[in-house]
């Protein structure tokens, strides 16, 4: 019958797409952004950050980095806590991307020192050799403060005219690493899964030299892009001669130290790797 | 010949030029891209960055070559269904020239970083209003022609029309909803979860409504045209239709599997993506069944070769995809190459595979002319179906491999591989890929050349061809 009627048959189709729509996409709105999910330490993006997020979406880097860490071990081990629904509440658009030709950088925020960022998307391979990532040195534009608040006011962020100030003669370049460093860090994770490390730290290769070549190939891989090929010290310290006795420096690779902007590496290395490469560093010395 | 005075073709000629052109765009750029992943001196920032152009190149293959061919074909094909000429012919030429307007200025501001970042929703909203201008010129003709037709049945294909229409039109107004600050900025009127659900939603239904329905359309119509046999069942094509259009609403978050969208809405859309196999397959039964007894033409008929290759591929991509919706399964590939060669079955095999055949089985039709080459359309096919294995077979292994490789833990607890020791293992990949996507334009490009000396052959080539047939002017 409605094979003879066009109208009929187009409100019928429009009826039986709806239902779906109805169910798994109108429907979660009462669920999504819901206050009782709401974060109280995530905040709206300031200024600089905000203008960062757009020329984050300007380059398209949501084409190669998610912004979901899944509740998996690979995911949390790799990236961190898992994401939870109220770190998102002022992501307008969301950026979770669909594919990681690029790592995650939900956490990446706190992960690297600002001066690591700087270098690194400039000329990413001169921190990680075997990279792909397109460069972006040219990032050097001025911002517009004007334009900034007018974002600011679109999205109804709070903001204060000093926030706004703020974004006066800084570069494109510094936008972006305001919002790279943001990301993630708005809860307390590095504090709350930090490792607890149980027992006497004891260097269990304190002895044994074999591994020295493994702990420098270790050195080159992880290390060097910071602290130079001849650990003479470039956005990291200097690493020669190192004082620190072998527990300190297993425990500053370990679980990293942001006041100091280093990255920690416990997760991904674990500990037997962290201690080769204590052994490697500490077998170091000025000639 | 079934050209028929009083159609309103000549916007069908123009559409299909148009989305020859866009889909060559959308194949050269798509060569370029794989070739930037692999080769990472080859982004030129800012405007030739692979962040920037990856959207064109999606944009230019979805709206450019699919939505333009559709264009041309549901234009085509109602008019010879209703056996009705198209309501208006000058709304059709306003309608192509916006088209060509629309997705030129696409390229443009997607080139210099003006895009909403939302997948297949990048446009900046100008852009996004003249689409939606466009739909509905568009709607509108094809409603009125079939509201207006002297054949009182519809067709099949006539329903996958309408179903179209009228989803493309709700996916994109609400997804494409958002807050402009200037003429080339807005930010989306939906936050975090409730944006990433919103998105899949038409992410997904984009697939449905774009990559499938309309090809089903052409599929129903062209099968029988080529073969000059039935479809098979038109109560099991009923039957796929009424499911089809029902179930794929509910899909779209199993693009969201793991992440903070709500686990019900994962679960729903999990277990409707897999009884989406049920009607997809009723097509491909129903595409299968109608050979029986014609499975010789596979041999004789290079247009039956398009089409079956194509509704083949639309069966192994609607049994992949629901494997790749099941949670598990999903913990694995997805994020990984394996998403890539799955999307590039879809798009390089079932929807270009039952559009060479749209393409090839119309232009003669249209200019009056025999196809210039079957040798060439043949070796387009063998092309494009080798460059478009190779692209998928080699992103299915590169997703494997780096999917076990990141998931691999140590006896402590720790992480085997580093993210980097994972990607460099990848790059053999991507120069297959791009090697696969090579041939994939080889192929375009002997499909064009092949068109277009049928468009232009001249009256006495034309006149031998009748006289060999037999056939007087």
């Amino acid at each position: 019958m409605i094979e003879k009627k066009p109208i009929v048959f187009l409100l019928l189709a429009t009826a039986t797409i709806l239902v779906g729509t109805a169910v798994t996409m109108v429907a979660p709105f009462w669920w999504v952004n819901d206050p009782k999910l709401a974060i109280a330490s995530v905040k709206p993006y300031t200024p600089l950050q905000l203008e960062g997020r757009d020329i984050y979406i300007r380059e398209g880097c949501n084409n190669c980095h998610t912004q979901t860490v899944r509740p998996l071990l690979a995911d949390t081990e790799r990236y961190g806590d898992y994401s939870k629904s109220g770190e998102f509440a002022y992501d307008q658009p969301f950026l979770w991307g669909s594919r990681r030709t690029g790592p995650d950088l939900a956490r990446v925020g706190g992960k690297y020192p600002d001066a690591w960022h700087v270098k690194h998307m400039a000329d990413p391979r001169s921190m990680v050799p075997a990279s792909n990532m397109p460069a972006y040195a040219f990032l050097k534009g001025p911002l517009d403060p004007r334009l900034t608040e007018r974002k600011m006011k679109a999205l109804h962020f709070p903001y204060t005219p000093a926030d706004l100030q703020a974004v006066q003669g800084k570069s494109e370049m510094d936008a972006m690493v305001a919002y790279l460093q943001k990301l993630g860090s708005d809860i307390p994770w590095r504090k709350a899964t930090e490792k607890s490390l149980v027992g006497e730290l004891k260097n269990p290769f304190l002895e044994d030299k074999t591994v020295i070549p493994e702990g420098k190939a270790l050195y080159l891989q992880h290390c060097a892009q910071c602290h130079g090929k001849e650990l003479k010290g470039e956005v990291g310290p200097s690493l020669l001669d190192l004082d620190k006795p072998h527990a300190q420096v297993f425990t500053t690779i370990y679980g990293g130290s942001q006041a100091a902007g280093m990255p920690a590496y416990g997760d991904s290395l674990g500990k037997e790797r962290v201690w080769k490469l204590v052994t490697f560093i500490k077998s170091q010395h000025r000639h | 010949m079934d050209q028929q005075e009083g159609y309103a073709d000549d916007v069908v000629k123009g559409f299909l030029i148009s989305s020859m052109f866009w889909g060559l765009v959308a194949v050269l750029l798509g060569v370029v891209v794989s070739l930037q992943i692999a080769f990472p001196q080859l982004n030129l920032p800012p405007f030739l960055s692979y962040g920037r152009l990856r959207p064109i190149h999606t944009n230019a293959g979805i709206f450019g070559w699919g939505i333009g061919s559709f264009m041309a074909f549901f234009i085509y094909i109602t008019q010879r269904l209703t056996r009705t000429r198209l309501w208006s012919t000058g709304l059709a030429r306003f309608q192509l020239w916006l088209f060509n307007a629309t997705i030129a200025l696409a390229a443009a501001t997607l080139m210099l970083g003006m895009t909403r970042s939302k997948e297949y929703a990048e446009l900046e909203w100008p852009v996004a209003l003249l689409v939606v201008v466009l739909w509905v010129v568009f709607s509108v003709n094809i409603v009125m022609t079939i509201v207006k037709r002297r054949e009182e049945q519809m067709y099949i294909s006539l329903w996958y029309i309408l179903a179209t229409l009228v989803g493309v039109a709700v996916l994109y107004l609400v997804n494409n909803a958002g807050i402009p600050v200037s003429l080339t900025k807005s930010y989306s009127a939906y936050a975090g979860a409730n944006d990433a659900n919103v998105q899949w939603w038409y992410g997904h239904n984009a697939v449905a409504m774009v990559l499938t329905t309309p090809p089903l359309a052409l599929f129903y119509y062209f099968l029988p045209k080529s073969t000059g046999v039935p479809i098979y069942s038109h109560r099991m094509g009923v039957i796929a239709f009424w499911s089809l259009i029902f179930m794929y609403l509910w899909t779209g978050a199993h693009h969201l599997l793991w992440t903070p969208v709500p686990d019900w809405v994962q679960t729903l859309a999990m277990g409707f993506s897999v009884m989406l196999i049920a009607p997809s397959w009723a097509a491909v039964f129903n595409g299968y069944f109608s050979m029986n007894g014609q499975w010789h033409q596979m041999r004789e008929n290079y247009l039956v070769k398009f089409l079956i290759f194509g509704i083949t591929f639309y069966g192994l991509q609607t049994l992949q995809g629901p494997s790749q919706a099941i949670r598990t399964f999903s913990a694995f590939i997805h994020y990984t190459d394996w998403v890539p060669g799955h999307v590039h079955m879809g798009t390089l095999g079932w929807v270009s595979l039952v559009l060479f055949a749209g393409i090839y089985y119309t232009v003669p039709r249209l200019y009056g002319r025999e196809i210039y080459s079957i040798a060439l359309a043949d070796l387009h096919f063998w092309l494009a179906v080798s460059g478009q294995l190779i692209f998928s077979i080699s992103m299915w292994i590169a997703g494997v491999q780096q999917a076990t490789m990141l998931n691999a833990i140590n006896p402590d607890g720790s992480l085997h591989y580093s993210f980097i020791e994972t990607l460099v293992e990848l790059y053999p990949y991507w120069y297959a890929r791009a090697l696969g996507g090579m041939i994939y334009l080889a192929g375009l490009l002997i499909f064009l050349y092949n068109i277009m000396k049928t468009m232009t052959a001249d009256a006495t080539q034309v006149a031998a061809q009748k006289a060999f047939r037999g056939e007087t002017s």
